[in-house]
């Protein structure tokens, strides 16, 4: 079950995409870190927030057909490995996409979507998903 | 450096593995720690530590402090002796091992239990499933709609993709398996499946579908470790652990530098190899971490078996009981079971069957050196263990 405050401080990243950049090496970090695994101890306090364009491609896919219970409504769903323009690459949903015309290498972007469901009366979450280009 | 002890094992037991609905996770701790207690010829009064090793009791069975309980049902709390439990995901059973070993090997202990076990079926359906998200990293993958099995299913496409391999290779694993559990009494699944059948099963998360996939069970698994001095003194049989290595990725299969590749294995392996002053070709059989049939694919690789891409050159030369190189004659993760937490600790329990030559109608022949690889998820964590020769 999400707690509220788990799912409100993570809000900035799952709504608008924001990145960490790190201000010695300029790598972009999704999901963000404070601690750049480059520059180690060079990039503590130079972490800075940068808005990603939500624009990528995808690296790999899958059809999931057993969901944990918070996405039992959204069964069968696309969840696929996203390599975004910037250069990290994330865990997320393509939807309203045919299942055929899947395909790595294919363009997509970002857009926000409800997430998940925790139960009766739970929080709905919301956050990132992809569409077909 | 310090002259160190070698680490031997002296006794080892193991639970049935599968759906034991009349059995609790205290139970199956106790019953696989006596077997290994009585197989050691020792009493529980020379053990001096204890580590407990388990993955999800806290969330499944809302029971923590395992190693307490372990200790306090084998009725060995009044001894006093330091009992705690290590959890590394999927690889704890092996990290406990590992503490164990590098506990003797520090010289401050001399005789050293593992006792694994995990009670998985506790929970139903997709229940368990939720439970299953804490492996990976759940803000991030969990989060958005992410399971071990899809986390795999990712890896598996690209891999198949890029390296041209057609779904059977991945599949040729799972039937060895299944193979090779049909002649172990303590694995889930003794039936044999065909490759047919294996096509054909229920999808999960496409490419992969429940053949590829290990199940939820219940099991223990235990081990007695000791040094050659104590071994010595005692008059006692050992299994030597030749080696022991453990390497660490990131946490979420996005982040890491391959989907396909886990350096975590890569390293750990090269580090076993190394300490143990062995090539892969003096490996007589190896239980590798096919918790989902491509990462037995990858295993192969990343231990340095095949050229990456190239598993498939090792399936076609034989893994079967009397192939070049055998694999998992426990009947591995998808047949024997994977218990998490304690699957690792399974793995010593064949070897040093293996290796003693009581393993029965799966006997390797002239099984001598048997390499053990436990990953945690998606590939976190990988431990390599070479044990036996002398």
């Amino acid at each position: 079950m999400g707690k509220l405050s788990a799912v409100w401080r993570e809000t900035n990243h799952r709504y608008r995409l924001v990145a960490h950049q790190c201000g010695n090496c300029k790598k972009m970090y999704f999901p963000p870190r404070d601690i750049c695994p480059d520059c180690h101890r060079e990039s503590i306090g130079k972490m800075k927030e940068k808005q990603l364009s939500g624009n990528g491609r995808i690296e790999s896919f899958t059809i999931v057909h057993d969901a944990p219970s918070a996405f039992a409504r959204q069964r069968p769903y696309v969840l696929a490995l996203v390599k975004l323009d910037e250069g990290p690459i994330l865990t997320a949903q393509i939807v309203d996409s045919d299942f055929s015309e899947l395909e790595a290498g294919k363009k997509v972007r970002a857009v926000f979507r409800k997430i998940r469901e925790d139960g009766k009366g739970g929080i709905i979450q919301y956050g990132y998903k992809f569409v077909l280009e | 450096m310090l002259l160190s002890e070698d680490v031997y094992i002296i006794g080892s037991g193991e639970t049935k593995f599968g759906e034991l609905w009349e059995r609790s996770l205290r139970e199956l701790a106790v019953e696989a720690g006596l077997r290994a207690i009585e197989s050691a010829g020792i009493y529980s009064k020379d053990v001096q530590l204890l580590y407990g090793s388990n993955s999800l009791g806290g969330t499944i069975n809302s029971q923590n402090d395992i190693g307490s309980l372990i200790a306090d049902f084998s009725g060995i709390a009044s001894n006093h002796i330091p009992a705690i439990r290590i959890e590394a995901s999927s690889a704890s059973g092996a990290a406990a091992v590992r503490e164990a070993y590098l506990g003797i090997k520090s010289g401050e202990y001399d005789c050293v239990m593992v006792g694994a076990v995990e009670k998985m079926t506790d929970l139903y359906g997709t229940e368990m499933l939720d439970h299953m998200g804490t492996l990976l990293d759940r803000e991030w993958e969990a989060f958005f709609g992410g399971t071990p099995a899809a986390m795999a299913a990712l890896s598996a496409r690209k891999y198949m993709l890029d390296f041209k391999v057609p779904k059977e290779k991945l599949l040729s694993i799972s039937v060895n398996d299944h193979n090779n559990a049909s002649m172990n009494p303590d694995a889930q699944y003794r039936n044999k499946i065909t490759m047919e059948a294996a096509m054909e099963s229920t999808m999960v998360a496409e490419p992969l579908n429940m053949m590829d996939c290990s199940p939820m069970s219940d099991g223990a698994a235990a081990l007695v470790l000791c040094s050659g001095s104590f071994m010595r003194k005692r008059k006692l049989e050992g299994v030597k652990i030749m080696s022991s290595a453990i390497s660490q990725d990131f946490l979420a299969l996005h982040s890491r530098r391959s989907i396909y590749t886990m350096d975590s294995t890569v390293l750990a392996a090269r580090t076993a190899f190394e300490k143990a002053g062995l090539k892969q070709k003096d490996i007589s059989f190896a239980e590798i971490h096919n918790s989902y049939s491509i990462y037995g694919m990858t295993a192969l690789e990343d231990l340095g078996f095949a050229e990456k891409g190239r598993a498939r050159d090792v399936i076609d030369a034989g893994i079967g009981l009397a192939d070049p190189l055998p694999i998992n004659p426990s009947g591995g993760l998808k047949a024997k079971g994977n218990p998490i937490g304690a699957v690792g600790v399974g793995q010593f329990v064949e070897a040093v069957s293996q290796i003693s030559g009581k393993a029965g109608q799966r006997q390797v022949k002239d099984a001598r050196i048997g390499l053990l690889h436990n990953v945690a998820g998606t590939g976190s964590t990988s431990i390599v263990h070479i044990v036996g020769g002398a």
